[in-house]
């Protein structure tokens, strides 16, 4: 038994969720709960595989006599993918125990196919952790086009609206040319290295320039499948059109999986990291970040709204590696593995809250059958518990103490903070620049959250079918739970996490963090305790005991109380859609970052004819467009055309000239022969 | 060389400095006429006392006469010339309305970064104390060049430029103590000068095209519309 | 144990010193403005009147507007103990360094944002909306004086950097001169004073912070004003301990303590002076100004970290 053992049972259970869901038509439960099953076996076993090879350090390789006669599948299972087989692996679990749930609704309509649902997860999932294992780029860009397609199949699952075919397509395209993009890069050090092992790259010699054009094209490539911007357009179009368990793998772990390829592509494999490099990863992070969260603050479609989120938390966990490979390159090592350990740890609990955002999404789906925020409210009385757990997510999306999201945050500004000990004084300014947009964008991510939760738990409802909403089933209860209490756990005990994850630098830089631990689990001091200190068990703690003495207070002296009517202005009754609604709690935030979006606003006021001063309707129409579809994707989509246009005038459709075409072919083919 | 290690007096220039960056960045935000030429008489003031300040430290006595002749005429002087035209054209309570000011901030503060890059290979082989008070100086020369750009009126043109010769008396000051007193008075006599064509100008300007807007000189151009 | 033991009783005087503050500082509002002043001691009676009365919960109202109080006020402490007040060098400090100071303050804006969601009507709603916005702006500005003070002591423990500012004797650094207008710009917007927000006020057009408390009574009221005059002490100590620290106890002898405990005293009294100056000069600016506010408040942070980079670090 070791490692990889686990891994390989893990990907067999993978494909037994995908193969057990073939009968699905017939045996629904076969899919609600058979795959289900075996997914939440493969989460278990891919977690066990991963934890052991990162806690114990092993790295392991294999060789498998599948794909080509000459060229054989190489695998390895070392502490970087241990540590994402943990990520896959968690949010797995949590989806299996989600999904026979929130499937029930699927296998209850009986339009679509359950088969295709069942056996594309079970290969997405398979696809995920293949990638992970991958030693040579034959089998990485086989297993990463498995969970490309895959996923498209996912994503289009509902493709009764031209709209989910739409976002399913664009999905699809910017899927592939990421991919191609990344191709072209294990390409490039496939030609320097003489073969496609990862160790024969890793052994290649490189020129400066060459390395960058590698490093270049594979940053596209995996940027594309990260979604950072600009290329980041598939992702609010993709996310929401998928089945909420779907877009909580999506959005959560196969977007790590393209952070996996870029860490494993720089770090592992060009090795030699340049400054240039990590300034282009920094300032290409913080722009996703702040735009990420701005174009989220203003959707009120809630898993619209999600998916921008990702952008921003992408853009997180960019500039964390960005600093990283800046402190690398100047010589401080230490430094460089707090960032690349912050990016991780970011890594880590992104794909645990927003998979746990996503699934509340879903229940909240599921229940009332309402994806806009402004006709949501009131949940807090219908789903009690999904309200907790869907709390817990906001407040560690929004890096709140205690929880995960604020302590990877907090190392990412401890790393930013480092840049005095740089020579370079342009670096020394434009960082703390970057790390006061983070600021920024955290500020306004909580900002957004508040609007979410605020809008759809609390209130009063604004609709009828959110009214009468009921709670979810226990299935989807523990999935949501699980996620949430993972988040508590991450975020009270960081020092634990840091000492489980610091073989990662160990294996890829040659340094630990030591004095990140140093002071025993209580204390994390990322570079020493003079400089910064964050103790969570202590806050927790602390939060505990003056809970405690304000309830030992509080019951001492009871008072009564009672339940009245809220201010009114003396106006009367007051109604739903008195209460502030999703775009209107965004609309000052609007104003003052207007330039950032493509903002058309309509107002139209009817009178009533009689009393013309009197107003008796007004209409707002409000349109929020993402700057880079004007900007970006439009006119490059015109540019193909055009071109293409041209080029299909060769296609005249007259036998006469392809005729000639041939002819003229063969004369120049026996030409250039002799 | 550490910042505590500096005597009293050397902080104190630097800390005016802070503050002469300050006033320029100020100068970009503001729309309104009066507080715009305040500002420009703040920024004189400070200039003065940094050079009382570096005369004091290193016993330059021909630098107190500088000051004296910067805070006569920059602080007061030409304030002065320019509140009375003001008031003369009758533009004393206009508001220049600016597109995005925090954008045009940001792009101060991205041009006071590209000036310390690009004192950077001058600011290690100074030898002085106040040698990174170059890359503040020239920060003020290039705020005062982005606020002519930037304006439509000619008040605030004129008053870019006047900050911009700041900047280069301020930098001249710090580095090398003063320039020759023959080229101090020159450069001073040459700015009242100006400063009086300016007033001249404002007014013919005004009777021409019936506007103090730079944009509408474009009347004047040959071709047909 | 000493320590711990006189950072407890520190929290402590921080918890029943900060109505004082407030009473202060209307006290010296009244007689600026040329009215007659009640009582120094006055907040501590309201407070005591609330903590009696009957709380009166809206109808829609949940939890989470039944358990925000404490959960802001537990925040508030919390920051409170992690800020040097009368000594350094306490243990709490090291619990939490200045960044999660901002974070705690953030977690409590939140909840106090969610409370004024829950109860349905247009007030909560429109304040929370406000207040989010406000919150955003100020925290680069906030960050990025941390950083200034950060990247000069080397550290984001509030008590290492104030110690260094105290080693380091009177030094005239334009990095802080601007970090401190930044600061105090920025504790004008987060405490809800004039030109953001009037504290006095209870029109609609006109407030933030009051539209998102509007509907509690009683002891939760109590515990969220608590709160409020909580946070502005924190924020005055932080001016005043940051930036001018002289007279702090820098051990545990008890004249070091009293000396400190003076000096402290001062240092606040002569804040809320210039605190009462400016709010009575200024005039509130409309909501969509403070934007304009709080963008020259981080100009004059960001100039603070240039002029550090630029002037101060030595090329």
């Amino acid at each position: 038994m070791s490692p990889l053992i686990l891994a390989y049972l893990s990907l067999f259970c993978a494909l037994a969720s995908g193969i057990t869901a073939l009968n699905a038509e017939r045996y629904p439960w076969l899919l609600r709960y058979g795959s289900s099953i075996w997914l939440g076996l493969c989460g278990l076993l891919a977690v066990g595989a991963g934890g052991w090879s990162l806690i114990d350090e092993i790295s392991l390789i294999d060789q498998v006599r599948l794909g080509l006669p000459w060229l054989h599948w190489h695998l390895k299972l070392d502490p970087l993918s241990g540590f994402f087989f943990i990520v896959v692996g968690l949010l797995v679990l949590a989806v299996s125990l989600y999904a026979p749930g929130y499937l029930q609704e699927y296998v209850h309509s009986k339009i679509r196919s359950l088969a295709s649902l069942g056996l594309f997860t079970g290969l997405f999932v398979f696809g995920m952790l293949l990638v992970l294992l991958a030693d040579d780029a034959f089998v990485f860009m086989v297993a990463w086009e498995l969970m490309s397609v895959s996923s498209y199949f996912l994503v289009v699952y509902q493709h009764q609206h031209s709209a989910n075919r739409r976002a399913a397509f664009l999905y699809l395209l910017m899927a592939h040319m990421g991919g191609l993009a990344i191709l072209l890069g294990f390409g490039v050090l496939a030609s320097f290295g003489g073969s496609f092992t990862f160790d024969a790259m890793r052994a290649a010699n490189l020129s400066l320039a060459w390395a960058s054009i590698a490093f270049a094209l594979t940053f596209f490539g995996f940027g594309m499948k990260a979604g950072m911007v600009p290329l980041h357009a598939w992702l609010p179009e993709a996310h929401p059109v998928a089945p909420s368990h779907i877009s909580a793998l999506m959005s959560g772990v196969m977007l790590k999986i393209a952070i996996y390829g870029l860490i494993r592509f720089t770090y592992d494999l060009l090795g030699d990291i340049q400054w240039q490099w990590g300034l282009a990863v920094l300032i290409i992070g913080a722009a996703s970040t702040l735009l990420g969260v701005l174009y989220a603050l203003m959707q009120h479609d809630l898993k619209r709204l999600l998916a921008y989120h990702s952008v921003e938390n992408i853009g997180i966990i960019l500039m964390g590696l960005g600093l990283s490979m800046i402190f690398i390159n100047a010589g401080r090592p230490a430094l460089g593995v707090l960032g690349l350990i912050a990016a991780l740890y970011h890594t880590l609990n992104h794909a645990l809250f927003k998979g746990l955002l996503f699934l509340g999404a879903g229940a909240v789906l599921h229940a009332s059958h309402e994806n806009d925020l402004n006709n949501m409210g009131g949940l807090i009385r219908r789903l009690p518990q999904t309200a907790i757990f869907f709390l817990i997510g906001c407040l560690a999306i929004s890096g709140l103490p205690p929880l995960n999201g604020f302590v990877s945050e907090w190392l990412t500004f401890q790393a930013a903070l480092q840049a005095p000990s740089l020579a370079s004084g342009v670096l020394r300014t434009i960082i703390p620049i970057t790390a006061a947009l983070l600021a920024l964008s955290a500020a306004l991510a909580a900002a957004c959250f508040v609007k979410v939760y605020g809008v759809a738990f609390l209130g009063v409802a604004r609709s009828h079918k959110v009214a009468h909403a009921h709670e979810v089933d226990i299935g989807m209860r523990a999935g949501m739970g699980l996620l949430a209490v993972l988040c508590v756990i991450f975020g009270i005990f960081p020092a634990a996490v840091i000492n489980l994850i610091d073989a990662i630098p160990q294996m890829l830089l040659g340094v630990k963090p030591v004095s990140a631990t140093a002071q025993g689990w209580l204390w994390l001091t990322p570079i020493s305790p003079r400089v910064a200190s964050y103790s969570a068990p202590l806050v927790v703690i602390g939060i505990v005991l003056f809970a405690l003495i304000s309830y030992v207070l509080m019951r001492a002296h009871p008072v009564k109380f009672r339940r009245g009517y809220p201010w009114d202005c003396g106006f009367g009754a007051l109604n739903s859609r008195m209460q502030y609604t999703a775009t209107a709690f965004s609309m000052p935030i609007r104003r003052i970052f207007a330039p950032v979006w493509d903002i058309t606003e309509q107002i139209e006021e009817l009178h009533n004819p009689t009393q013309p001063q009197r107003t008796e309707i007004i209409r707002h129409q409000l349109h929020v467009q993402d700057k880079s579809w004007s900007r970006l994707y439009e006119p490059i989509g015109m540019l193909v055309i055009a071109a293409a246009r041209r080029v299909s005038r060769i296609q005249t459709g007259s036998i006469h000239t392809y005729l000639a075409y041939s002819f003229f072919t063969l004369l120049l083919l026996l030409w250039v022969v002799t | 060389m550490e910042l505590a290690q500096l005597s009293l007096f050397n902080q104190a220039v630097l800390v005016l400095a802070a503050l002469a960056l300050l006033t320029s960045f100020l100068m970009l935000a503001q729309g309104r006429k009066l507080p715009l030429i305040y500002t420009y008489g703040w920024q004189g003031v400070l200039l003065a006392v940094t050079t009382a300040l570096v005369a004091y430290v290193t016993g330059h006595t021909h630098l107190y006469i500088s000051a004296a002749l910067t805070l006569a005429l920059k602080a007061l002087l030409i304030p002065w010339l320019l509140h009375r035209l003001a008031v003369r054209l009758n533009v004393q309570r206009e508001n220049e309305p600016i597109a995005y000011p925090s954008l045009l901030l940001l792009a101060g503060a991205a041009l006071v970064v590209f000036s310390y890059y690009v004192s950077l290979p001058i600011v290690q082989f100074a030898a002085s104390a106040t040698r990174n008070i170059i890359a503040v100086s020239m920060s003020i020369v290039l705020l005062g060049m982005l606020l002519m750009i930037t304006r439509r009126r000619a008040m605030a043109q004129v008053i870019g430029f006047m900050s911009m010769e700041n900047g280069l008396f301020f930098a001249g000051v710090v580095s090398t103590y003063g320039m020759p007193m023959i080229v101090e008075l020159g450069i001073a006599f040459d700015v009242l000068v100006a400063a009086i064509l300016f007033g001249v100008f404002f007014f013919q300007m005004r009777a021409s095209i019936d506007s103090l807007d730079v944009d509408r000189l474009n009347r004047l151009r040959e071709v047909d519309e | 144990m000493t320590a711990w033991l006189l950072a407890a009783l520190q929290t402590l005087l921080f918890l029943f010193m900060a109505p004082l503050l407030a009473g202060w500082v209307k006290r010296v509002k009244c007689h600026m403005q040329n009215r007659s002043a009640p009582s120094l001691f006055q907040p501590y009676r309201d407070m005591a009147k609330l903590f009696r009365k009957h709380t009166v919960l809206a109808e829609h109202a949940s939890w989470v507007f039944r358990t925000t109080p404490y959960i802001v006020f537990g925040a508030t402490i919390l920051t409170a103990a992690v800020v040097p007040l009368v000594a350094v060098q306490l243990p709490t400090t090291a619990i939490a360094d200045v960044i999660v100071l901002v974070g705690f303050l953030a977690l409590a804006r939140f909840f106090t944002a969610l409370a004024g969601m829950d109860i349905g009507t247009a007030f909560g709603g429109m304040g929370a909306s406000r207040e989010m916005m406000i919150g955003a702006l100020a925290e680069p500005v906030m960050l990025m004086t941390v950083f200034t003070m950060a990247m000069t002591a080397s550290t984001t423990n509030l008590s290492e950097a104030v110690l260094f500012t105290l080693n380091s004797g009177l030094v005239l650094r334009p990095s802080f001169v601007f970090a401190i207008l930044g600061l105090m710009m920025v504790a004008v917007a987060e405490t809800g004073r004039v030109p953001v927000d009037n504290p006095a006020t209870h029109l609609e057009l006109t407030m933030i912070h009051e539209a998102m408390i509007l509907e509690y009574s009683g002891r939760h009221l109590a515990l969220i004003e608590w709160a409020a005059q909580i946070k502005l002490m924190i924020y005055a100590v932080l001016i005043a301990n940051i930036f001018l620290p002289w007279g702090i106890a820098a051990e545990f002898t008890t004249e070091a303590l009293g000396v400190g405990a003076v000096a402290i005293t001062v240092k606040l009294m002569g804040l809320a002076i210039v605190l009462v100056v400016w709010e009575t000069v200024m005039a509130k600016m409309r909501l969509f100004r403070a934007p304009q506010f709080l963008g020259f408040a981080f100009l004059l942070s960001l100039l603070g970290m240039l002029t550090h980079v630029i002037l101060e670090t030595g090329g």
